[in-house]
């Protein structure tokens, strides 16, 4: 299955380990690339950065900033390969920014013809 | 035809043994939640039928588990996309042979129905439904009373809960080894809350219900201690069930009738923590807890001194401040009511509106004689309680010290814990009941 793994910061983080193979988000995508489990993915700018785009009665409006107002905000994200729930979970647990943010796991939209129907 | 009477039982009978390990396999091979479960419902309904007319089989839950494959397999052969698993239905001829090389218990399909159920990335609420439904075949109207919602809610709820499992990928398994202590727990206290649920509501069939399941966890993990600990707490604290709440109104431990406990519940869950080895999780040390209580004739000869070193070891375990106000309380109990009150002292901090450490208090001072200050904080304490059991429980302390004055109140030998049990915590929305 393929998730989109969004990478958040967050107001209460873990503090660092000191340990560079843990802390060093480098290291996590060297491992996880070998292993084909991370497709791609990339780090963004601040939202401070952020540009937010609509279009209404043909019009399109353009505001500064992220469409929501928050403290923690998306920092980076990665595209995983994984057989299942529980191995994209192993793969993100990893993640310097499990403990230092957070991360939101969202599964694609993929239409299987032998998926469940209920 | 045969008697109604002996097939509705022979049915019965059948389904108890049978329809768990017939759901769980069907969704493994099928992937299809609903399909098992309504295809197990269709096969019990022909079997009313057709045993009524041809006799009782000789076999009941191998007819059942027949009839119920068959009846996949049609459903399955409707739909023309689901060639794929038809295949792999056909390919289990046995649907309770595990797979080759999985250790005992592991490879058991009703083990991987329970942790998917209660897969963390599930909401509490989910699990909790997911697993009366699915698990112990409760009906959607039945499971939407426990929760206080109507059934077309709950049943859209269940149907969510499933779909998140197919859309999500939630896998259909036993974690493996480094993962399962931390699933474990969450099975755990799914069972836990449906006890707790059902024992604080004096709902008696759930908190059955919870001890059934329990059952099973323990049987298809014989080698997990926790698993033994959750069964042997619910035995012990369900055993005094019938002296806890005595004309609607609940009883504190100490002054429950215990000629009434139930000594039969007691001997299983004292047999259940023989075998336990060193290192004790949470759910086996408080077990140990409430097998003191158990085991003592009375509240004065209870080993208060061992109940503050379970409370100490559950306090490094699973730090909380409610395990620290009971702890508070037994301290005061084997020290007297003035190390209790600085003991209380010492955490409250951590629950400013907590009713309990009102009434902690309250008892605490008016067994040390401080009877104005009691009152005040027993006030309080009915103030802030949950429920009016509860309230009317602390008004009858606090009546009592009108009446009864100072000097038998402060009589160490006279008072005891100030909460109805020793029950440690019961939030519904909580992952994690210890917290």
């Amino acid at each position: 299955m393929k998730y989109m793994m969004f990478v958040c910061t967050d107001t209460e983080p873990d503090p660092p380990t000191g340990d560079p193979k843990l802390d060093d988000v480098d290291d996590w995508v060297e491992r996880h690339a070998a292993s084909g489990a991370r497709v791609m993915g990339d780090a963004l700018r601040p939202a401070a950065d952020a540009t937010t785009v609509r279009m209404r009665g043909g019009k399109v409006l353009v505001t500064d900033g992220p469409f929501a107002e928050s403290r923690e905000w998306i920092a980076g994200f990665d595209i995983l390969e994984c057989a299942d729930l529980d191995a994209a979970i192993e793969i993100a647990s990893q993640h310097p920014m499990a403990r230092f943010g957070r991360l939101e796991l969202r599964p694609f939209w993929e239409d299987e013809p032998g998926g469940p129907t209920s | 035809m045969t008697d109604g009477g002996d097939v509705h039982r022979a049915l019965t009978d059948a389904l108890a043994a049978e329809r768990l390990r017939i759901v769980a396999t069907l969704i493994r091979t099928t992937g299809d939640w609903q399909l098992a479960e309504d295809a197990v419902a269709d096969a019990a309904e022909r079997a009313l039928q057709r045993w009524t007319d041809d006799g009782i089989p000789d076999r009941p839950a191998a007819w059942l588990t027949t009839a119920a494959r068959r009846r996949a397999i049609d459903i399955l052969r409707r739909r023309d996309n689901e060639r794929s698993k038809l295949a792999e239905l056909a390919m289990h001829d046995d649907p309770d042979d595990p797979p080759a090389g999985a250790p005992p218990g592991i490879g058991d399909d009703r083990l991987r129905l329970v942790f998917t159920c209660c897969h963390p990335a599930l909401s509490m609420e989910a699990r909790v439904a997911l697993t009366l439904k699915v698990v112990s075949n409760l009906s959607t109207a039945a499971i939407a009373r426990v929760f206080l919602t109507s059934e077309n809610t709950m049943g859209q709820r269940l149907l969510r809960a499933k779909q998140k499992i197919a859309n999500a990928g939630i896998p259909y398994r036993v974690p493996p080894p480094d993962a399962l202590p931390e699933r474990l727990d969450s099975v755990l206290a799914v069972i836990y809350l449906v006890f707790t649920d059902g024992y604080g509501t004096a709902n008696d069939d759930l908190a059955v219900e919870a001890i059934r399941l329990s059952r099973l966890l323990r049987d298809l993990m014989p080698n997990s201690d926790e698993a033994g600990g959750l069964l042997a707490l619910m035995l012990l604290q369900h055993s005094r069930r019938s002296a806890r709440v005595v004309d609607g109104d609940l009883v504190t431990l100490e002054d429950q009738d215990r000629s009434r406990w139930d000594t039969d519940a007691i001997s299983e869950a004292l047999a259940l923590l023989g075998g336990a080895g060193p290192e004790r999780g949470p759910y086996l040390i408080q077990a140990e807890l409430a097998a003191v209580h158990a085991t003592a004739l009375d509240a004065e000869s209870t080993d208060w001194l061992r109940i503050v070193a379970l409370y100490d070891e559950l306090v490094t375990v699973h730090p909380s401040p409610v395990v620290a106000l009971n702890r508070a309380i037994a301290v005061g109990m084997s020290d007297g009511p003035l190390a209790g009150l600085r003991a209380v002292d010492a955490i409250t901090d951590d629950l400013p509106d907590f009713h309990l450490a009102f009434a902690a208090r309250g008892e605490l001072l008016a067994r040390a004689g401080r009877v104005a200050e009691a009152h005040i904080k027993l006030s309080r304490a009915i103030e802030l309680a949950p429920s009016e059991q509860e309230r009317r429980q602390l008004a009858r302390r606090r009546d009592a010290l009108d009446e009864v004055g100072p000097r038998l109140l402060a009589d160490p030998h006279r008072s005891g814990q100030c909460c109805p049990d020793v029950r440690v915590s019961r939030r519904r929305s909580d992952d994690d009941p210890f917290r």
